[in-house]
């Protein structure tokens, strides 16, 4: 392997660990909170607006200063999403997913940042939310 | 230390993970998007992606060596509701392209007209979920 190649996917590794990091403070992985998030009619908690607020911050600026180099540091290009269509599959998919997010309190990155706690129900969870986007592959080819 | 300030501080982690995958890799980092590949591509493009994800499962219990309150306590779903939820997060973040770090973060910070409506819509139906697990089924 290509010391770019190694440098890539230790970048990788660091970037996933600052972001597990990242869920397990912010509270994203406690179930009850972001459902208390989404709980408008209820005892509302505005924890996650934080979380959110806080990412959108550092993201905004750090992508106009990344964005601006002609390539990542161990890599060609950046590669970013080119499909502007706004279309059935990105609302049906919208809907379904928040719907889902409302109905246990997991989206993707806290319910695996919670993993190592090896809770069933996260454990459950992750199984079930892999073979959806394995489906998803197959589905999206229909719609 | 106030929740808030936690997750602002948490929040800044993700965006600084986001703007490092980008800076070093040049890469969006969407779990969701990251999971199917980790699945579907081979060599070193789904190597790459099995790594962030160790990192994530690392990261995530990591806090709490410094202290016990980041260990979140057990979901309260029950087994029906979790696999459709499951299911559900799966096939919607699958079909949509995207999650809350894909869509939420990464693409409303490049101002992405696509993610900013993906993002209203999925909140939408998360409240509307919410709504009616907790005030219409009254589950838990």
């Amino acid at each position: 392997m290509s010391t770019q190649k190694t440098a890539q996917q230790v970048s990788a590794l660091v970037s996933g660990l600052v972001f597990g990091i990242g869920m397990a403070i912010s509270g994203m992985t406690n179930t009850e909170r972001v459902q208390g998030f989404l709980d408008l009619a209820g005892a509302w908690d505005p924890t996650l607006a934080f979380v959110m607020g806080g990412g959108l911050i550092v993201t905004f600026i750090g992508y106009k200063f990344v964005l601006k180099k002609p390539a990542p540091l161990f890599g060609d290009t950046f590669h970013l999403p080119t499909n502007t269509d706004i279309d059935k599959k990105l609302l049906i998919g919208a809907v379904l997913f928040g719907a889902g997010w409302g109905l246990v309190g997991y989206c993707p990155g806290p319910a695996i940042a919670g993993l190592s706690y090896a809770y069933p129900t996260t454990l459950l969870f992750v199984a079930t939310m892999l073979i959806g986007l394995l489906l998803a592959r197959f589905i999206s080819r229909r719609l | 230390m106030h929740p808030f300030i936690l997750a602002l501080i948490g929040g800044g982690l993700v965006g600084l993970a986001a703007v490092m995958m980008m800076a070093l890799k040049g890469r969006i980092a969407g779990v969701s998007g990251i999971l199917t590949g980790s699945l579907t591509e081979s060599g070193a493009e789904r190597i790459w992606r099995i790594l962030f994800i160790a990192g994530v499962i690392v990261g995530g219990a990591l806090p709490v060596f410094l202290s016990s309150d980041f260990k979140p306590p057990i979901p309260q779903s029950g087994i029906l509701l979790t696999i459709l939820g499951g299911l559900a997060v799966g096939i919607g973040t699958g079909l949509g392209s995207g999650c809350t770090s894909g869509h939420g973060i990464c693409g409303i910070a490049r101002l992405s007209q696509r993610s900013i409506i993906a993002t209203c819509t999925f909140m939408a139906a998360g409240f509307i979920g919410v709504y009616l697990l907790k005030h219409v089924l009254g589950g838990q």
